[in-house]
C-alpha cells in the first residue's frame, strides 16, 4: 500500500506537538463536533424575492446571465418542444447530443438527439451542442447547477461541446447560494458543477473576456 | 543555464529593497501591474458592496477556518477516510521532494511523456515542473496565464493572475512567436481563442493531469476547484489519471460550508458573482471523469506555523489575492520584487513561515502596515499583526547570534532603548541632538542628508530639525507645578 508512509505519521505528528494536544481521540471528536456546530454563520440564509412570487427571482437570474452574455429564453411547461426548436433554429444547428434521461417532450421534431452517454471528448466535440437540465439555479450570482443525475449527465457533455442549451425549472431556481446548499447537501457526493455564464478568462489585463476553453455558447430556457 | 532551470531557482536570491530597486525602473511593467490591480479593485469593490452580509461572511470564513487549524489532524484524516472510501489515493508528502517523488512515480507508472496542468502555485512552492522536465516528462500549463508564463520562460507574480504584469501586445507578440500565428490578432478575444486552439488537442489526447485544490471537503472526500476558463475542468473531468496536489491547509469541514467561501472567494479574487466554473467530486464516479484519482496532501513548512498562535492565522489564506490588489506596495512594485512563489501581503507573511524563517526574512518588512491588506480579507487575517510579530522574530534571532548582537544596527536599537527609558536620559539626548544636528540642518529647517544606515530615511524625504525647546522643557517651564510662565499669552 504505497499510500501509507511513513511521512503520513510525521505529519500528523508534527499538527499535533503544534497544536500541543493531549486529549484522547474519541473526546476530541465530540468537542470538534460541538465547537464546528457553534461557528458563527450569521449571513444570509434564504433570499426574499421568492415570498413576493417567483417574478423577482426569475428577473434576477436573467439579468444575471445576460450580464455574463448567456442567452436567456422563456417558455411554458407545454410549450418547451416548440422553445427548443425556435432556440435551435436561431442558432442555426440541426441538432444536440443529450443525456440519459432527458424526457421526450422537451424535444421537437425535425431535429436530431443524440444519446451520447459513454461519448468520449472526440465524439463529443464533433456534435454541434449539448442540451441538458440542472440540478438547481441560484439568481444571486447567476449559477446552473449540474450534477451527475438524469437528464445531466457526465461532467464531460457540458464541457466538449461549443454550445450548451439548458432548461431550467422555475421551481428549481432559488435566490441565494446557501439555498442551493440546503438543497445539493442530499447529493454531495456526486461529481457537481457549478456554470456562471459562458467559460471566460480574466486573465489578460483582468477584464472578463468570453470563450476560452468551456462552451463559448451559453443558453438557459426559464420554463415558467 | 537552461530557461526553466534559471526560472525554478530565481526565487529568493535577493532582498526585497533590492528586487524592488529593479522593478521600479521597469514602466511597462509597473503600468500593466497598476492597470491590472485597479481594474480588479474596482470590480471587487463594487460587489462586495452588493451583499449586505459581506462581514458575517467574513466572519463565519474566518472561524471556520481557525477551527479546522486547531483540529487540523482530525479532519485531514476524515478527509483521508471518506476519500479512500471514495476511490480515490491519498498521499502525505511531508517535504517538496516527497511530494515531487510520489508525482514522478505516478507519472512514469502511467507512462506519461506529457502532463496536462491546471495552475497550481503548490506546484510551482515544490518546483514540480523542473522535476518532471529533469525526467524527460513535458508538463503543459493549460491556464491562460501560466501559459503566457511557461511560454515567456517567466516567472508568476500573482496567484490568481500570474500573468498580470503582462500586457495584452506582450502576450500577441509570444503568442505569434511560440504558437507559428504570424496573422493573431491583438484583441484579447483572438489570444484567447488562439489558446484555446492550442490546448484543445492536448486536452483530448494527453492521459495524466496534474491540479491543485481550492478546498479539500473532509465530510465527503472531495475537492472543489475554482476556475474560469475551463481547462480546469478539461483537465480534471476528461484524462484516464488525476493527480491533485493540495496544501493540508484547504480542508474545510463540510460541502455545506462551500456556501461561505464560493460567495467570497469569486468576488474577492476576480470582482464577479461568481467565477465561469467550480467543481467538485469525491473519488472515483464510474463513467464519469478519470479512472485513478490521487490526492497528495503537502506540508512542506506548515504544521510548525500552528504552533505559532499569533501567526497561525496566516494559514486560513484561500488565495483569492484581494491583499495583493489593495497593497500599496504591491501596487508599486509588482509581484516579482517579493522574489516568492506567494507574493505581496499574504506573501510576506507566508513565505518566511513557510522556509522557518530561514527565507525572506526582508519580506515582513515590505509593508506600510497600512491595513488594507487585513480590510479586504475574505478571511480576516490580520496581516499588519503577523508582519510585526514575525519583525519581531528577524530581530530576536539577529539579536541571538554573535554578528547580530554586534550588528551597527542593534547597538544603535539598544543605544535607543537605553535611553529612552529614564527622562533624564532623552533630556541629555535631546540636548546633545541638538548641537549634533547643527551641521545637517539646512537653511528651510530641514535635515535633508543623514549619514550611514541613517540614509535611507532621508534618500526619499526631509527630516524635519529638532526643535529648540522639547516639550517636556516646555511643559516644566510653563504648566509643572511651581513652574513660573514666560510673560506671554499662550494658547493653553
Amino acid at each position: 500500500m504505497p499510500e501509507i508512509s511513513d511521512h503520513r505519521a510525521r505529519i500528523l505528528a508534527s499538527i499535533r506537538v503544534s497544536l500541543n494536544k493531549g486529549m484522547s481521540p474519541a473526546q476530541a471528536e465530540a468537542n470538534i463536533a460541538a465547537e464546528c456546530a457553534n461557528l458563527d454563520r450569521k449571513y444570509v440564509r434564504t433570499g426574499t424575492r421568492a415570498t413576493a412570487g417567483h417574478d423577482g427571482l426569475l428577473e434576477l437570474l436573467t439579468d444575471r446571465l445576460l450580464e455574463y452574455d448567456a442567452g436567456v429564453y422563456r417558455a411554458a411547461p407545454e410549450g418547451i418542444a416548440a422553445a427548443v426548436g425556435e432556440i435551435l433554429a436561431g442558432r442555426g444547428k440541426r441538432g444536440l447530443a443529450i443525456p440519459a434521461g432527458v424526457p421526450a417532450e422537451w424535444l421537437p421534431q425535425g431535429y436530431e438527439f443524440t444519446l451520447a452517454e459513454g461519448f468520449d471528448a472526440y465524439q463529443l466535440d464533433a456534435t454541434e451542442g449539448v442540451l441538458t437540465g440542472c440540478s438547481v439555479a441560484i439568481a444571486e450570482t447567476g449559477s446552473i447547477v449540474l450534477q451527475n443525475a438524469a437528464a445531466q449527465g457526465a461532467r464531460i457533455l457540458s464541457l466538449v461541446p461549443d454550445y450548451h442549451l439548458c432548461v431550467v425549472f422555475a421551481g428549481q431556481i432559488v435566490e441565494e447560494v446557501p439555498e442551493a446548499f440546503a438543497r445539493l447537501k442530499a447529493t454531495s457526493t456526486l461529481p457537481t458543477t457549478f456554470i456562471s455564464g459562458p467559460s471566460a478568462t480574466a486573465d489578460i489585463e483582468m477584464t472578463r473576456i468570453k470563450g476560452v476553453h468551456g462552451p463559448r455558447f451559453l443558453d438557459v430556457l426559464l420554463v415558467v | 543555464m537552461t530557461a526553466t532551470e534559471t526560472h525554478a531557482s530565481q526565487w529568493h536570491t535577493r532582498d526585497f529593497p533590492e528586487a524592488a530597486r529593479d522593478l521600479l525602473q521597469d514602466s511597462q511593467t509597473r503600468k500593466n501591474v497598476q492597470h491590472a490591480t485597479n481594474v480588479i479593485q474596482g470590480k471587487r469593490n463594487k460587489v462586495v458592496a452588493e451583499l449586505p452580509d459581506w462581514e458575517e461572511l467574513r466572519e463565519s470564513g474566518a472561524q471556520v477556518k481557525a477551527h479546522v487549524l486547531r483540529h487540523l489532524d482530525h479532519y485531514l484524516t476524515q478527509f483521508e477516510e471518506n476519500c479512500t472510501r471514495a476511490g480515490g489515493h491519498v498521499h502525505w508528502a511531508a517535504d517538496a521532494a516527497e511530494a515531487n517523488r510520489i508525482i514522478l512515480g505516478l507519472v512514469q507508472q502511467h507512462e506519461a511523456k506529457e502532463v496536462i496542468k491546471i495552475k497550481t502555485m503548490t506546484s510551482e512552492e515544490i518546483g514540480l515542473n523542473r522535476e518532471l522536465e529533469a525526467h524527460g516528462i513535458r508538463p503543459i500549463e493549460t491556464d491562460l496565464a501560466e501559459l503566457i508564463i511557461q511560454m515567456g520562460k517567466d516567472r508568476p507574480s500573482h496567484f490568481v493572475a500570474p500573468a498580470l504584469h503582462v500586457n495584452r501586445a506582450q502576450v500577441r507578440a509570444m503568442f505569434q512567436r511560440e504558437m507559428h500565428l504570424p496573422e493573431l490578432g491583438e484583441e484579447p478575444e483572438d489570444l484567447a481563442t488562439a489558446a484555446r486552439i492550442y490546448l484543445r488537442e492536448k486536452y483530448l489526447r494527453i492521459k495524466v493531469a496534474i491540479s491543485g485544490g481550492n478546498f479539500l471537503i473532509a465530510d465527503t472526500g472531495g475537492l472543489c476547484i475554482v476556475e474560469s476558463e475551463g481547462n480546469g475542468r478539461m483537465c480534471l473531468t476528461l484524462p484516464d489519471v488525476l493527480i491533485s496536489l493540495v496544501g493540508i491547509e484547504k480542508v474545510i469541514p463540510s460541502f455545506e460550508d462551500l456556501e461561505i467561501f464560493l460567495q467570497t472567494l469569486p468576488r474577492s479574487a476576480t470582482g464577479e458573482r461568481m467565477n465561469p466554473y467550480n467543481s467538485t467530486w469525491c473519488g472515483v464516479h464510474p463513467g464519469d471523469g478519470p479512472k485513478e484519482f490521487h490526492v497528495v496532501l503537502l506540508d512542506n513548512g506548515r504544521s510548525p506555523i500552528l504552533a505559532d498562535r499569533e501567526a497561525r492565522q496566516t494559514l486560513q489564506c484561500i488565495r483569492c489575492a484581494a491583499c495583493l490588489n489593495a497593497c500599496p506596495v504591491y501596487h508599486q512594485t509588482g509581484g516579482h520584487a517579493y522574489e516568492s512563489v506567494y507574493a505581496g501581503p499574504i506573501g510576506a507573511i507566508l513565505t518566511p513561515q513557510l522556509h522557518s524563517m530561514e527565507e525572506g526574512r526582508s519580506l515582513p518588512y515590505a509593508s506600510s502596515l497600512c491595513g488594507a491588506c487585513y480590510q479586504v480579507c475574505p478571511v480576516k487575517i490580520n496581516i499588519p499583526e503577523v508582519l510585526i510579530h514575525l519583525r519581531g522574530k528577524v530581530v530576536q534571532e539577529d539579536q541571538a547570534t554573535l554578528m547580530g548582537k554586534f550588528s551597527l544596527w542593534n547597538i544603535g536599537m539598544q543605544a535607543a532603548a537605553f535611553l529612552f527609558k529614564d527622562a533624564s536620559r532623552l533630556a541629555m539626548a535631546e540636548r546633545i541632538g541638538r548641537v549634533g544636528q547643527k551641521a545637517l540642518v539646512s537653511k528651510n529647517g530641514f535635515i535633508e542628508w543623514m549619514p550611514l544606515m541613517l540614509s535611507g530615511w532621508t534618500q526619499t524625504r526631509d527630516l524635519k530639525a529638532m526643535p529648540e525647546q522639547s516639550f517636556r522643557d516646555w511643559w516644566a517651564k510653563e504648566k509643572a507645578p511651581g513652574a513660573k510662565p514666560a510673560d506671554r499669552s499662550d494658547h493653553a
